[in-house]
């Protein structure tokens, strides 16, 4: 049996539609770049571009003004900003585990959607970058943060979680920028041979580096990306478990758990998945790309929600227990007191509501399959991870350990801009990105077809793509290769 | 400009260019090339093809030997940096805790594992922009009109013609007894 084909005994489908050939591939995706974009992608840019607007506008006035004009205040003094930088690093992370960890595991589906949570990840990660750049207050000495001679003459303490974060947010941000360069050149070698204007061949020209296909460069490439993968794996599991160190080295109840870091790798999964399926829902409809984004693409992430969901359900359970069985009395005055019923109740509902509850859905086959159902439930589930976020920072620090030194958060129109101005921003981007640059990974979809195996003989290949196929069908897991 | 006031210019072969219909046909096209001692030559797919570096007799590439060393350098130039910095060039007690390895070992992982990392990955996208000797935005194979399908649905060969081996009707016609499509010659200025 060549790789290509589906394992009938597991009821698997064509990851490309039976009968495309090469050529609708490479047409179906770079024909985006190069012809005007749709109206629903002027609609969704304008928005996207105005909130981005807001965010200048907020960052302006806070820069101005300094962080008072957020509500962060005695004992609350990581609000909104935290909870926003968690949130969105976490959203990164599903585009590293599809391109990387997925790519070990020769999950040939995740061709579909590689492109696109590649982008997302840089994007989400410089959302997040925002946050700790903004929230220091003085700015214009933010270079303190790094190991360089300053005019204090003392170096950054290694010790800290906090200089850990640097580094591991830092490096997740230019591997996964490196990782989806590389991926992008044989694509934008596609782009510079179709173009027929100069700036368009000039431009991609220079970015495709030269790219001729050569055999003896894939070789290089090959063994490149799988490097990239394999470094990127273990990368991503570090990067969302030494967020969760600047909480866990504490000594806050709520934060002092020893539960985090993989905790937080679920549920920052989770998330992200979500929001790949948002943003590929709007993708698929603005731009018409259901021949490659098929249903059992959507499907599959949705069986991924559901099992990062249970993973999600399970970490609250266990906190929930160890804090009763651990005999702490502030852990069990947190846990199991403030947090179902303190001031926060109603974030700890959401919470639990958007990433335990909801997902349930995605039992039944139905609900994994309907597209308005997992466009609604992909955007519950990122509200809900952001309410966890705020949840661990905001209901932990506003109750700890003296009654005398509690308070209460209330976030500013300040926070509000700058929280929703960064989703103009991710989505700023991520349309330009969408409008400029192939979003599914050409090279690769057509790695997977049966037209590139070549043990298949070629003589009739028409023929036979077009009566056999669907019977035969695509390429799934057990690649071979 | 200058092309122009060189009027006499000789042009002579520099590259055969040879296009075939699928995978299959380039792959065992391939093969061939490779058993008539061909050394330097290439095959232009626009993706991987499974099978093509036995069919084209290479050996085994060298970016991880690249990266093993990024990655060590990284890994022994975080410890450095930390160990000089916190426990050196100015001792930093916190919470009691020495400044310095052995005794902050423990805390350096994050950061040591985090430079492993980074400078792993540009150990392996410069390696391989190195070894493949890129960017190079003029290629003699970049003068077919026919080449540019290389990057979409078809599958090239291309032999140049500073190869030992390399006779023009020879290679010719062993890339067309190969079930090569079409075979073009590629030819430069030579002053």
């Amino acid at each position: 049996m060549a790789y290509w084909e589906p394992i009938r005994e597991l009821d698997e489908a064509p990851l490309v539609k039976p009968g495309s050939s090469l050529a609708d591939v490479t047409h179906d995706i770079a024909r985006v770049t190069e012809t005007p974009a749709p109206r629903g992608w002027w609609a969704c840019f304008l928005l996207a571009a105005t909130f981005a607007g807001i965010f200048v506008v907020c960052v302006c006035y806070l820069f101005y003004r300094g962080v008072g004009v957020w509500g962060n205040t005695a004992p609350v003094y990581w609000a909104w900003d935290i909870t926003n930088f968690v949130w969105w690093v976490g959203i990164g992370h599903a585009g590293t585990l599809i391109s990387a960890i997925l790519f070990i595991f020769r999950q040939r589906w995740r061709t579909a959607i590689n492109r696109f949570a590649e982008a997302m990840t840089i994007f989400a990660v410089i959302c997040a970058l925002i946050f700790p750049g903004i929230h220091v207050g003085r700015v214009w000495v933010i270079y303190w943060m790094f190991p360089l001679p300053n005019q204090m003459n003392v170096w950054p303490n290694f010790k800290s979680p906090l200089i850990w974060d640097l580094f591991a947010v830092g490096t997740y941000f230019t591997v996964s920028l490196l990782f989806w360069f590389t991926g992008l050149i044989p694509d934008l070698a596609t782009l510079r041979d179709r173009s027929t204007d100069k700036w368009r061949q000039r431009i991609y020209g220079f970015l495709a580096f030269g790219w001729r296909g050569s055999n003896r460069h894939w070789q290089n490439y090959e063994r490149a990306y799988l490097i990239l993968a394999a470094i990127s794996t273990p990368l991503v599991l570090s990067v969302h478990s030494v967020v969760s160190m600047d909480f866990a080295t504490s000594v806050i109840p709520g934060w002092h758990t020893t539960i985090f870091p993989p905790y937080f790798v679920a549920g920052a999964i989770f998330s992200g998945f979500a929001m790949v399926e948002t943003v590929l829902l709007i993708a698929r409809t603005v731009f018409k790309l259901h021949r490659v984004v098929l249903m059992r693409h959507l499907e599959l992430m949705n069986k991924f929600l559901l099992l990062t969901s249970l993973l999600v359900g399970y970490a609250y359970a266990m906190e929930f227990f160890i804090a009763w069985y651990s005999g702490n009395e502030y852990e069990m005055a947190h846990f199991l007191k403030m947090r179902p019923t303190g001031p926060y109740w109603w974030a700890w509902a959401w919470m639990v509501g958007c990433n335990v509850v909801v997902p349930q859905l995605y039992w039944f086959k139905r609900m994994r399959t309907s597209l308005p159902v997992m466009f609604v439930v992909s955007i519950l589930i990122n509200i809900g991870m952001w309410f966890e976020r705020f949840v661990i920072i905001v209901s932990s620090l506003n109750r700890d350990f003296l009654p005398s030194a509690w308070g209460l958060f209330r976030p500013t129109i300040i926070d509000v801009g700058i929280f929703t101005g960064t989703i103009g921003v991710f989505f700023t981007l991520f349309l330009l990105f969408m409008r400029w640059l192939p979003m599914v990974s050409m090279t690769e979809v057509k790695g997977t077809m049966p037209q590139a195996d070549p043990h298949r003989h070629a003589e009739g290949t028409t023929a036979e793509d077009k009566v056999e196929l669907p019977a035969r069908g695509g390429m799934l897991p057990e690649g071979a290769e | 400009m200058e092309a122009k006031t060189a009027t006499k210019n000789v042009r002579a072969p520099s590259v055969v260019l040879a296009e075939f219909d699928s995978a299959h046909d380039v792959l065992h096209a391939a093969e061939k090339v490779r058993d008539a001692g061909y050394a330097r030559w290439d095959a232009h797919t626009p993706f991987p093809v499974h099978g093509m570096d036995r069919a084209m007799g290479l050996k085994d590439s060298k970016v991880g030997w690249i990266v093993i060393v990024f990655a060590l350098t990284g890994l022994g130039g975080a410890f450095v940096m930390m160990h000089w910095m916190n426990g050196v060039d100015y001792p930093l007690i916190v919470g009691d805790k020495p400044g310095g390895a052995p005794g902050t070992l423990p805390s350096m992982v994050p950061i040591m594992f985090e430079l492993t990392i980074l400078l792993s990955a540009f150990g392996a996208v410069l390696g391989m922009f190195h070894l493949n000797r890129l960017p190079r935005h003029n290629h003699p194979v970049f003068e077919s009109e026919r080449f540019r399908q290389a990057s979409d649905d078809r599958f090239f060969i291309s032999i140049e013609a500073d190869d030992p081996k390399f006779e023009l009707t020879k290679t010719r016609s062993l890339l067309e007894r190969a079930h090569a499509k079409h075979v073009e010659v590629i030819e430069e200025d030579v002053s």
